[in-house]
């Protein structure tokens, strides 16, 4: 698509989009959102870039390969899981550190291993969905 | 106690990652391996923990059931989990001769990995939900692999099989949301109380029958059938083998859980259709294997018939057709495999599956004769094979109910299936090559016959020793049938496990 208004409205746009996303796996635990819906936020940010610029040029900017993304963040989901083994508990547990109090009404802010998951979740949606559309987009 | 559960899901995946890290190196495949190797001595510490207790439950991410997601295995799952790794290991050796180094760096043995995770996953969940996860992934992860290594053939068998297989899920899913809907859960020892409870039993029919729709889909029954033989003559045999042998059974195995745990509450009305629908299924299955004349399409049509013993074993819903049903599942997954590496190897060493252009493997290859006689007989039903018991149990139980019919159809589809594999014997095995030369082992490298005839041998020495050695696998099935058509040990433990 060579349209200049496009091209640049793209470049607000994605970068727009892509905070969003951002902010929505953030928000995710306690607040709708979470790392799927922001998975195909990410994504959506990639795929405008992409009708503007085109596959290959996204997939510069993306610097890893959209296949590799999915499979490391299916690594770090596992991983994530795995946390609650070395605590004891069943798998995929949530493990919380309350940072400046001990539960969530009274501490600063978390580090959890849920937000790890979500985080892992984000990478498979936004590379399982971007795969599909470069795979349509540069067969033609 | 819950991790002798989420091991045999969680190290496919961690072996899918790895292995797809490392696609571009030989390590790769040597990483597949490993993981199926590892899958395997997981799921026999599962099957050594069910045998212990009978039955065990684990909750994932510490919410109880109800509400969390349950992974939970009986008899049948432990088995169904053990032979899915045991298939695994045998198609990660086999895939060593078969599969070029193109399609590995396309992250074939990732693919792989993914799939035995969904399949584990199907067999082990409590959960009405998770399974539809499970069915996805397996789909995803076979839609790849049928199309991987690229061709006009897999593209459109893959079309076919995605587009079929999509409805089935749709269906299911329609079915889920109507059940969450008169039930309010979706945990299936937690919905065996809930649906027996439903004010609407009309509506619990309807429910059950889009079930039967959905799963009999993915198991390949009549008339639901047609993406299977479109699509598992073409993809790489190491591929072929693990659907044939695993992935029309994680169907048969839902509608097993579904129509002896939940479904029961109308058993003259759904399990009549099943009986119907078992019986054109071994027909119409074998009737379509005798008109095929090549090698992997008449697998494929047989498959179709097996199931319908399988799912003839859950409708006539006695003890010992259920028995049967199980020990013929557990059966048909190791020979069908078997049968479609076979084949695999048949290529390499004539050229072609195509039974008028090939010939003289007899002569040529004596070793590979002996071991298709063993899958390709006990798939008959041949004493004293594997297949032999299964129909045996089969049939005892449809006599036991005075079902002429049942047991007239039953018998004849076993001595059609003789037909279709002597077929095969005399096509490929005896009549001398229609080209004149003789097909030799020399065709393959010694590097790919040997990684291809480990796995055939070795799934043939089990087809043997559960021939020869029935009694402890029969035990086993009657035990898992007992817990399938009382399952209040499955209902308490999943529902009053202590995390």
């Amino acid at each position: 698509m060579n349209s200049i208004i496009f091209t640049a409205g793209a470049r607000l746009l994605v970068a727009l989009v892509f905070v969003f996303s951002l902010f929505m796996l953030l928000r995710g635990h306690h607040l709708p959102g979470g790392g799927f819906i922001g998975g195909l936020l990410g994504a959506v940010a990639f795929i405008i870039y992409s009708l503007a610029c085109g596959p290959e040029e996204t997939r510069r900017a993306l610097r890893v390969s959209p296949e590799g993304i999915a499979v490391i963040g299916l690594g770090i989901a596992l991983l994530a899981g795995l946390v609650s083994f070395f605590m004891g508990d069943p798998f995929f547990t949530g493990q919380w550190y309350w940072v400046g109090g001990d539960s969530y009404e009274t501490a600063a802010f978390s580090i959890n291993s849920v937000l790890v998951f979500d985080i892992g979740v984000y990478l498979v949606v936004l590379g399982g969905i971007l795969s599909l559309t470069f795979a349509f987009e540069e067969e033609t | 106690m819950s991790w002798v559960l989420v091991l045999p899901i969680a190290v496919p995946f961690a072996t899918a990652v790895f292995a797809y890290l490392a696609r571009n190196t030989p390590a790769g495949r040597w990483i597949s391996l490993a993981g199926s190797v590892l899958s395997l001595i997981a799921s026999a510490a599962l099957m050594v923990a069910v045998l212990r207790e009978g039955v065990i439950a684990a909750q994932m991410s510490n919410w109880d059931a109800p509400f969390g997601i349950t992974l939970v295995s009986d008899y049948l799952s432990a088995v169904m989990v053990v032979i899915t790794a045991i298939t695994g290991l045998a198609t990660a050796i086999y895939a060593l001769g078969e599969i070029p180094e193109e399609t590995e760096r396309l992250g074939f043995y990732a693919l792989f990995q993914v799939l035995i995770a969904g399949v584990t996953g199907a067999f082990l969940t409590g959960d009405l939900f998770n399974l539809y996860v499970w069915f996805e992934v397996m789909l995803i992860a076979s839609f790849s692999l049928l199309v991987i290594g690229g061709g006009k053939d897999r593209l459109d068998a893959g079309i076919k099989y995605v587009a079929l297989n999509l409805v089935s899920t749709l269906v299911f899913l329609s079915g889920i949301g109507l059940l969450y809907g008169v039930t309010g859960t979706l945990n299936m020892a937690d919905l065996r109380g809930a649906v027996a409870a439903a004010d609407n039993q009309g509506l619990i029919t309807v429910i059950a029958m889009m079930f039967m729709v959905g799963f009999g889909v993915k198991a390949a029954v009549f008339p639901l059938f047609f993406w299977l033989p479109a699509s598992y003559h073409t993809p790489y045999f190491a591929i072929s083998a693990v659907f044939a042998g695993l992935l029309t059974k994680v169907g048969v195995y839902a509608l097993m859980r579904m129509f002896t745990l939940v479904f029961v509450g109308d058993v003259g009305f759904t399990h009549e259709i099943l009986i119907w629908v078992s019986l054109l299924t071994m027909f119409t299955g074998v009737i379509g294997a005798a008109a095929q004349m090549d090698f992997r399409k008449i697998l494929s049509f047989h498959i179709i018939s097996q199931i319908g013993y399988m799912t003839l074993g859950l409708a006539l819903y006695t003890p010992l057709a259920l028995m049967g049903g199980v020990f013929y599942l557990v059966h048909h997954i190791i020979v069908k495999a078997n049968l479609f590496f076979v084949a695999g190897l048949a290529k390499q060493y004539a050229g072609s599956t195509d039974l008028n252009r090939i010939g003289g493997l007899y002569k040529s290859a004596p070793l590979l004769a002996a071991l298709f006689i063993i899958p390709a007989f006990s798939l008959a039903g041949f004493p004293p094979l594997s297949g032999f018991w299964a129909k045996y149990l089969i049939v005892k139980a449809a006599i036991e109910l005075n079902m002429w019919f049942v047991t007239f159809v039953s018998l004849l589809v076993g001595l059609l299936t003789i037909y279709s594999m002597t077929k095969i014997w005399g096509y490929a095995f005896w009549k001398p090559h229609p080209e004149g030369y003789d097909p030799t082992p020399d065709r393959a490298p010694p590097r790919v016959t040997a990684a291809m005839i480990t796995p055939i041998a070795g799934l043939a020495a089990m087809t043997i020793i559960i021939g020869f050695f029935p009694e402890p696998f029969v035990q086993f099935a009657q035990t898992a049938a007992m817990q399938l058509l009382e399952p209040t040990d499955y209902v308490t433990t999943v529902l009053g496990v202590q995390p």
